[in-house]
């Protein structure tokens, strides 16, 4: 007989009344800090936190066997300024756009080498993904590289002083869209998602997490390495500095972005959907919206409520297209797709 | 042992002998045979254990080599012209990440306008990326040079580029001694890095220097490629110890004794100046020759003691250097300071212009009759009527306009 | 390796930068009362004692260990109380509030079960105190008491122990083998009961020589009313069916039975009139449902067993075979005001539950107790004007349950033990409690509230089978691990997990965690996500 775990079920990172195996790598003493202490990122950076748990996972699920590619930015540029480095992993900056290939390079060294028991992951920002870094990843995903390309997403050039990048949602105001005069802000274009790209190229494995779910992030990573060829992990990680919201409030502005529908979170095999987290509490884009300011000129004044309509509707049809909403079939109800093992119960 | 061969098949199969474990490349005219036959030996088994990615441009290319060597494998790639230049930012990357890269650049112009024959613009562009650049005067020097060049980039850490003039030399049917395989591995040990991406020993490589170390560590690089002017020698000797074969080295003086004007030229042109010389002299004018077999680093010492009593040098010049006169010229005049000698910095044979012989030999004897300039460029095969016409019709235009 | 100068660097090296000095706010680990131990008029620790219940197994034994740290009694209270606690939760913001009482009861149960006992640890100090009854608030003093090493005597004017548990709770809601067990548990710490030992002078009781006495005799006199009533008709007070009910008798209600009055007693004694036959129960009360003072369970509950009621009414005569009622209706402060309009109502008989007095005849005109509104007075320490005499339970004013009661006999034995040893009792201290903003419910999964199961409605009205069943153990285990833990780490490690600066250290045995202020920027991120609200932000001095 068992008894399902309902105290903190498995939202938070531990509990005691798990199995170690059952808790988020995050919280065990064993993990790797794959980036450590004194790096200079900003207070509450996502990216960061992103970064240990991607590569703590990464690791643990390749029994420490691992090197790193990373691109140009913000995680390199904090993480590794002469003379200290924060990184406790192998790791390998070259450019801002040849992470990819970089690591398709390290990749085909290893396999030629005869030490393809070690696994690559590269590491890239959202401009080094999805603007600059594209042609490279194409080719990776393409050719089916044994790489594991993980975009932390904050959506703009942060480490140059938060410009738009083709990853900054509409309507966000940067340094380079401005609201300004009849602008609000960044322009609402076609979207570039680079998840549905890659699936366009039908890789063994896609998906999209962020960092108010360790648990969901973890599991995506331990996948991933459980597979070979090219695979990719779109995280979303808060810019406090970038998205003018409180270093506090990192985890709970990447929970409103799922929550609302605004980040569509799913997993997808060979081109096709396979899992997507139903919300489980739904908001209005509002929610998420108000507490970062690179969209206070939506709410000042009379505000712009056509604005925050549109986006609605962007978060909406996230909602259609993904079957975010629990009703729909296939989904269970408590946002999770896979639900862990129950307890099993301790009888005296 | 000796064979027919084109000199595009002759370096790839060579290239196979020194055993990379990582061939990146991305096809562009005129290196195209090179990668063609490194794919052929790839996909045929005859390169054991060696990975050959397609990428998907010359800058994923060189970036594909970055990680490869970084990983702790011999890294190959071959590039020309515009794709040279698409991997450029990749270039000072791999040279200030100490990787011993090699690549052939099949030597083409730069555009616009587009041309696909050869000069040595893309090289020569490229002259401050950190990159060892080795200069083949032929087919057989071309070989020679890249089994020398993985020695010496794997000594150094940094990498070498190995300068092939574009279809003179790439499309050319020669004959042709391609290393045997014992006699390559004999020479060339396998590859044993400075640094590599280890899990057991996890280091940082491409920090971030700002300004508290960045001069230093120019200046070690700096310091670096100059020392490896040693190691170009070094290597060059042992490589005719071992092949019985003079290939390489830093720089090429033939029958300079005395002479009253000597030649500088790299690459293919040295095959037809040494005749231009070897006819001069019979005909009793004292004419030299100084091949230049490493451009980068630049040999100050060797040239300076070639050309120190030389009264004129005419600097053969495949590149320009827009604004501001040649590239090679430059650096044969900084190496003269104080001196007598009288530089003529000509410009011939840009875009695939054929530097023939009987040019070169009309340009000699034109300095010795002091009719070459020596303080500005010269163009020596140019159609003046032509440009003559063109500079009329603009200036006729411009008076309209006014 | 030979790593080239600066491009290249030793892993880790960052640790010499210590960011720490970025900050200007700490977090900084805190505890909060929780609002169910808060509101517990029993003292117990609710939240630490569903936190080991949580772990299930020998957890188990170890949370009816924490409860049995405060109150004696858990599978009685586990029973009739009305757990104050449940209506403090926190969680009942979110979906419902965790069946704390429940879950007690289950653990209570578990341990007559299992046959789980506490021990004397403290050497006897011989010092004699002497109980006067042993309702919950005398047999609480007498187990603190006893657990403090003292020796002390209960004085019962009954024949059996339990005050108000026994003679006033009806068998349905409380089962007298589970009374007598958790009363035996008390006697076997070495607690000596004098059964029938009314004492009825304070003064003379003092004399026989005991260090402190404390008073706590209950409130056991059905407070009447004037009724004019006709002399064929059957008046009766409820609190003396319900003790004489108890003792043997059984009275003769008639079918028809009315019962005058809001409070629980009411209820009790119309359930019980519907289990001792009556076809009819019908409760009359002068202001609505809303302001009963009953439990909405025991109304709930009556209702289900067929009782029915009389809202807004008074009961103007009694006649020989009903009841005149007026109906009133509320002015606009809500009080019930007669409108003259009057009806009928059939009856066999009335059962008056008004209210229940003391009976502090045995102090005597000069005992030096002061005595208020038929209360005794007594100070914080529940000490009275009488040194040495310490009063509780019903005997003081304020709110009267068998809960408040095991609360105050905790108190008086803690201000007795004080006193003894000359100590001052210690101050009452202001609870810094965890509010429901503190927390980040979103940790929390959605789970419902479980509830107990009710003994099939048919076999109520003629039984005196227990109402209310116990929880099963998975169930108890799912209601225990609702708890929020609200204001307390329960090691979830989401500080440690969530810290983007590796600067929240898991130190030790689970839940112990310390902030490295050498690396922690103060971002607030692990404040923001603890589901319990256990860490807080402080300024840092600059």
């Amino acid at each position: 007989m068992t008894t399902t775990l309902y105290q903190i079920g498995t939202f938070a990172a531990g509990n005691r009344l798990l199995a170690p195996e059952q808790r988020a790598v995050q919280s065990s003493t064993e993990r790797g800090n794959a980036i450590t202490s004194g790096h200079r990122a900003c207070r509450g950076c996502g990216e960061a936190l992103a970064a240990r748990v991607v590569l703590d996972a990464a690791s643990r699920a390749s029994s420490g066997r691992m090197v790193t590619v990373n691109a140009t930015g913000c995680l390199e540029v904090f993480s590794t300024p002469y003379p200290e480095s924060a990184w406790q992993v192998p790791w390998l900056h070259s450019l801002f756009g040849n992470a990819a290939a970089v690591a398709s390079g390290v990749s085909a060294a290893l396999r030629a080498t005869g030490r393809d028991d070690i696994r690559v992951v590269a590491q890239a920002g959202d401009g080094g993904t999805v603007d600059i870094g594209m042609g490279c990843l194409s080719g990776m995903f393409e050719r089916n590289d044994d790489v594991l390309f993980v975009c932390y997403d904050n959506q703009g050039y942060m480490n140059t002083g938060v410009q738009r990048s083709g990853a900054t949602p509409p309507a966000a105001s940067t340094a380079t869209t401005r609201p300004v005069g009849t602008s609000v802000g960044n322009a609402f274009g076609t979207g570039k998602s680079l998840p549905l790209i890659a699936m366009a190229h039908e890789i063994p494995y896609v998906a999209t997490a962020t960092v108010a779910d360790l648990h969901d992030l973890e599991a995506k990573v331990v996948t991933a390495m459980s597979m070979h060829g090219a695979r990719y992990i779109h995280v979303l990680v808060p810019c406090p500095l970038g998205w003018g919201s409180a270093s506090a409030e990192t985890i709970r502005v990447a929970r409103l972005a799922v929550q609302s529908g605004l980040f569509p979170v799913f997993e997808a095999r060979e081109g096709a959907v396979t899992a997507a987290m139903t919300i489980r509490a739904q908001v209005p884009v509002e929610d998420y919206l108000r507490p970062q300011t690179r969209f206070d000129h939506l709410f000042r004044g009379d505000g712009r409520p056509d604005v925050v309509a549109a986006l609605q509707e962007r978060a909406d049809r996230n909602i259609a297209r993904f079957g975010l909403l629990a009703e729909q079939p296939d989904n269970p109800p408590d946002g999770r797709p896979q639900d862990p093992a129950p307890l099993e119960k301790e009888t005296p | 042992m000796l064979r027919q061969l084109e000199g595009s098949r002759a370096v790839a199969e060579t290239v196979a002998r020194c055993r990379p474990a990582v061939v990146a490349a991305y096809p562009i005219s005129p290196q195209t045979h090179i990668v063609e036959a490194l794919a052929d030996l790839v996909t045929a088994g005859e390169l054991a254990s060696c990975e050959y990615l397609m990428v998907e441009s010359e800058f994923g290319a060189m970036s594909a080599c970055i990680g490869a060597s970084a990983a702790g494998a011999r890294a190959y790639t071959a590039s020309a012209s515009q794709g040279l230049l698409f991997m450029a930012e990749a270039l000072p990357n791999a040279s200030g990440l100490s990787l011993p890269i090699v690549m052939t650049v099949a030597n083409r112009a730069l555009g616009a306008p587009i041309n696909i024959w050869n000069d040595h613009s893309d090289a020569l562009s490229q002259r401050d990326a950190g990159w060892v650049q080795l200069f083949a005067a032929s087919n057989q020097e071309a070989v020679d040079l890249h089994v020398q060049a993985f020695a010496l980039a794997e000594r150094l850490s940094l990498p070498v580029m190995v300068n092939m003039d574009g279809f003179v030399l790439t499309h050319a049917m020669e004959e042709v001694d391609v290393p045997e395989q014992d006699d390559v591995d004999a020479f060339l040990p396998p590859f044993q890095p400075r640094q590599w991406l280890d899990p057991d020993d996890p280091v940082t490589i491409g920090a971030m220097v700002g300004p508290g170390a960045f001069t230093e560590v120019k200046y070690l690089m700096a310091d670096r490629q100059i020392r490896a002017l040693d190691t170009v020698t070094e290597v060059a000797a042992e490589f005719r110890a071992a092949f019985g074969r003079d290939s390489g080295g830093l720089v090429r003086p033939y029958r300079t004794d005395d002479a009253e004007v000597v030649l500088v030229a790299m690459g293919s042109t040295l095959g037809s100046a040494t005749d231009v010389v070897d006819d001069l002299r019979a005909e009793g004018v004292a004419v030299g020759l100084l091949g230049i077999g490493c451009y980068r680093p630049w040999p100050y010492d060797e040239v300076r003691a070639v050309l120190g009593g030389v009264p004129r040098v005419v600097v053969v010049n495949r590149a320009i250097a827009v604004g501001a006169g040649s590239v090679l010229g430059r650096d044969v005049r900084l190496s003269l300071p104080g001196g007598t000698t009288v530089v003529h910095d000509v410009v011939l044979g840009l875009g695939g212009r054929p530097v023939t012989r009987a040019g070169l030999r009309e340009l000699v004897l034109d300095v010795l009759a002091g009719q070459v300039p020596d303080e500005t460029l010269h163009f020596a095969d140019l159609d003046r009527e032509a440009v003559h016409r063109e500079l009329a019709r603009e200036a006729a235009l411009e008076e309209a306009a006014r | 390796m030979k790593l080239p100068y600066a491009v290249s660097l030793g892993p880790g090296t960052s640790a010499a930068d210590l960011t720490g000095s970025w900050r200007t706010e700490r977090p900084v680990y805190q505890t909060l009362v929780a609002p169910c131990g808060n509101a517990c008029p029993a003292g117990e620790d609710v939240r630490t004692w569903l936190y080991l219940a949580e772990s299930g197994g020998a957890g188990y034994e170890a949370a009816w260990r924490s409860i049995m740290e405060t109150n004696p009694f858990p599978a009685i209270t586990g029973r009739v109380c009305y757990h104050p606690c449940e209506t403090a939760c926190n969680r009942g913001n979110l979906d419902e509030a965790v069946g704390i009482n429940s879950v007690e009861r289950f653990l209570g149960d578990r341990a007559l079960d299992q046959g789980w006992t506490v021990r004397v640890h403290t050497p006897a100090t011989g010092r004699r105190v002497l109980v006067i009854g042993s309702g919950p608030a005398g047999l609480s003093a007498a187990y603190h008491l006893a657990r403090r090493g003292h020796t002390v005597t209960v004085r019962e004017s009954a024949p059996a122990p339990g005050g108000m548990m026994r003679y006033g709770i009806p068998r349905y809601r409380l089962p007298r083998e589970v009374l007598d067990a958790e009363v035996d548990r008390v006697l076997a710490l070495g607690v000596t009961l004098e059964l029938d030992s009314p004492v009825t002078d304070l003064d003379a009781a003092r004399a026989e020589g005991w260090d402190a006495v404390f008073l706590a005799v209950g409130a056991q006199l059905g407070r009447r009313t004037y009724l004019p009533a006709a002399s064929a008709a059957k008046v009766l007070d409820a609190v003396s069916m319900l003790h004489g009910l108890e003792t043997g008798d059984r009275p003769l209600l008639g079918r028809r039975v009315a019962v005058y009055g809001g409070g629980n007693t009411a209820l009790d004694a119309a359930r019980t009139a519907k289990r001792l036959g009556a076809s009819d129960a019908v409760v009359v009360y002068r202001r609505t449902r809303e302001r009963m003072p009953a439990h909405e369970d025991e109304v709930a509950q009556a209702e289900q067993e067929g009782v029915e009621f009389h809202w807004l009414s008074t009961i103007e005569r009694v006649e020989p075979d009903g009841l005149l009622i007026e109906q009133m209706e509320l002015d606009e402060n809500g009080f019930p005001q007669p409108t003259g309009r009057t009806e009928r109502l059939a009856a066999d008989s009335v059962l008056l539950a008004l209210g229940q007095d003391t009976d502090l005849s045995l102090l005597g005109p000069d005992s030096g107790c002061r005595v208020i509104d038929g209360s005794v007075e007594t100070d914080h320490s529940f000490a009275t004007g009488v040194t040495g005499v310490f009063a509780g339970g019903d005997v003081v004013a304020g709110e009267r349950s068998v809960t408040v009661a095991i609360g105050h006999g905790r108190r008086v034995a803690e201000s007795i033990d004080a006193w003894l040893a000359g100590r001052s009792a210690p101050p009452v201290a202001d609870p810094d409690l965890a509010p429901y903003e503190a927390l980040n419910t979103w940790y929390f999964e959605d789970a419902a509230r479980t509830h107990r199961p009710l003994l099939e409605r048919a076999r109520r009205s003629s039984t005196f089978d227990e109402v209310v069943h116990g929880l099963d153990e998975d169930t108890a285990l799912f209601e225990a691990r609702r708890c929020l833990s609200c204001g307390s780490c329960f090691s979830c490690d989401n500080c440690y997990a969530l810290c983007p600066d590796n600067a929240v250290l898991k130190i030790g045995p689970p839940g112990e965690y310390e902030i490295d202020l050498d690396y922690c920027k103060g971002c607030g991120i692990c404040v923001e996500e603890c589901p319990a609200g256990a860490i807080r932000m402080v300024p840092e001095e600059v």
